[in-house]
């Protein structure tokens, strides 16, 4: 054998090793999910039980309200990214194709948004929504999310590669810029618009910080907040526990293992804004 | 149309498309900034009335003598000193074997990506139970190798190594993603040349691949140096509401949280956000700096 091809083997059997680290957690997580709590806690540990107790998902669906922060995590993911997309695609528009006084001073303005940490902002945030007496609603969770600099600055660039020309062939066709913005240029697009999408459903969905903040009514719980605190309601059962966090990682899973291509497109395009 | 004068009435039609964006972007963004900043130098405040008293640099200065700020600033940098080089180092292998076997690079590349778009409060539990003492996997796998166990979430000692192992494997799959950019779009020509030349592939390595995505690599780096400043949902997780034995996890975020959410020390608190700000302004800063002067493109 050549050493080069050595060298290959070799090479081939790093990557396998990572990725199954990188697979790991996620099957242990399952595994553990389905084994009783002696099976969890059997040394050495059982890679799967012999006879797993699908069960358990549901069990552990209901030992707390689960059904409910689903629909609460719908609601806000829904809800924050269609807010954010709509205002983002507003002001992606006007900063990229409309002419108008203070357009430089405005985007430097709201650029500075972007630099700052926003854990630094939840004091303030948390004062603003217990003065209008939004804590624990839906809107506590959406407003501070419905706009995003970053998404404008993305999407800009986008609206940017489009020629000035298709924009003026549309005002001379005797459409208005709202018509322009709808039919021609979010069409045109499309493909970083549904890339910020998930990006923004994605981040949506695995917000932690502020809806822990926002809701000390148990209702109003997102589902990584209620995961986080499900040990308190079930101790140390660790296999209801594991079947608490698929329910928060499988959607995300299944999202991005069919919407890949848009996720790494996302990733590229706005991890490479610098 | 072209070259026309801008005209109040177009000024005004523009702003009506950006007003949703600015208003919302006011009011949780920019005011919050000002506030902080004002927040963290008042001498005392009442919640119910959203009211100051005295202006000065106490809460600073609080800062300045506690003990446990301290102990959140430098376990702050000891977690971006073991997280962004390990990552950055490992993602840069990573992505380089991964363009060797161009086949395969899909189907790895949608492993190693998973951890990344998963919520990092549901997956530190699962990791919590794979770092348990008694029976998680961790310690099992150290018996096989006859390295006694350790108290991953327990011991003081490896509080840091702990958040410091999850946070790499968690975050790899971005830096793969863009390494594996920057590397495709290194012209094939030079390595072509340089092999005519006889270069060896560790020369071709440091004298092509690197200076070629080195604005990768560094916009890399700020960016993972930039996030691990934040860091917070893990040890939440990982220590049940603290921040580990012996506050041996607390970090500036932590530290934040604690002072902000538990303790309703909303000035302090505002201090610590004003220090989170200008570090991660400089970091940006120097982004900026060094990627005019010194990254290669």
């Amino acid at each position: 054998m050549t050493k080069r091809k050595l060298a290959n083997i070799l090479f081939f059997l790093i990557l396998v090793l990572g990725a199954l680290i990188m697979v790991f957690p996620f099957f242990w997580m399952i595994s553990t999910s389905v084994k009783t709590p002696s099976e969890a806690a059997q040394v050495p540990p059982m890679l799967w039980p012999k006879h797993p107790h699908w069960v358990n998902f549901v069990n552990a669906f209901h030992a707390a309200p689960f059904g409910r922060y689903l629909v609460n995590s719908l609601i806000v993911t829904v809800c924050t990214t269609a807010a954010q997309m709509f205002t983002s695609i507003l002001a992606a528009f006007a900063f990229s194709k409309l002419k108008f006084w203070g357009k430089n001073l405005i985007f430097m303005i709201f650029l500075t948004t972007m630099m700052v940490p926003i854990e630094m902002l939840i004091i303030p945030n948390y004062v603003t929504l217990s003065e209008t007496h939004l804590m624990n609603t839906y809107l506590a969770l959406i407003l501070p999310w419905a706009a995003s600099f970053f998404t404008v600055f993305t999407l800009r660039q986008a609206f940017n590669a489009v020629p000035p020309q298709v924009y003026y062939a549309a005002k001379i066709d005797g459409a208005s810029d709202w018509k322009y913005l709808w039919t021609v240029l979010v069409p045109i697009c499309r493909s970083s618009i549904v890339a910020m999408t998930i990006l923004e459903v994605i981040s949506s969905w695995n917000d932690f910080m502020w809806p822990m903040i926002v809701t000390n009514d148990p209702n109003m719980r997102t589902l990584p907040v209620a995961v986080a605190s499900f040990t308190n309601d079930v101790g140390t059962n660790y296999p209801y526990m594991m079947a608490a966090a698929t329910f928060v990682i499988i959607p995300m899973i299944i999202l991005y293992v069919i919407l890949e291509k848009y996720i790494i497109q996302g990733i590229t395009k706005g991890g490479l804004v610098g | 149309m072209i070259n026309q004068k801008i005209s109040w009435k177009q000024t005004l039609h523009a702003l009506l498309y950006l007003a949703p964006m600015m208003i919302l972007l006011s009011i949780f963004f920019l005011y919050p900034i000002i506030s902080t900043f004002i927040l963290s130098v008042f001498k005392k405040y009442n919640f119910y009335t959203n009211a100051g008293q005295g202006i000065g640099f106490d809460n600073f200065a609080y800062l300045w003598h506690d003990p446990m700020f301290h102990q959140a600033v430098k376990n702050t940098f000891i977690f971006v000193l073991g997280v962004v080089p390990a990552s950055i180092i490992i993602s840069l292998g990573i992505a380089l074997l991964l363009n060797r076997f161009s086949k395969v690079r899909g189907f790895f590349q949608t492993l190693y990506f998973l951890p990344y778009v998963t919520s990092t409060v549901a997956i530190a539990m699962v990791w919590t139970w794979i770092y348990h003492s008694d029976y998680g996997v961790l310690n099992f796998i150290l018996k096989l190798f006859h390295l006694p166990p350790v108290g991953w979430l327990t011991d003081p000692h490896y509080t840091m190594l702990t958040l410091i192992i999850f946070s790499i494997w968690k975050n790899l799959g971005l830096n793969i993603i863009l390494f594996l950019v920057a590397l495709n779009s290194v012209p094939k020509q030079y390595y072509l040349s340089a092999s005519i030349d006889g270069a060896t592939p560790w020369q071709q390595f440091t004298n092509i691949t690197v200076p070629l995505i080195s604005p990768t690599t560094f916009l890399l780096t700020i960016n993972a140096m930039i996030a691990s400043f934040k860091v917070f949902d893990q040890i939440y997780v990982f220590y049940h509401n603290t921040a580990g034995p012996n506050n041996s996890g607390m970090t500036i975020v932590y530290y934040l949280y604690q002072k902000f959410y538990v303790e309703n020390n909303y000035t302090v608190a505002s201090a610590a956000g004003t220090v989170l700000f200008v570090i991660i302004l400089l970091a940006t800063l120097l982004q900026n700096y060094v990627s005019k002067h010194y990254v290669h493109y």
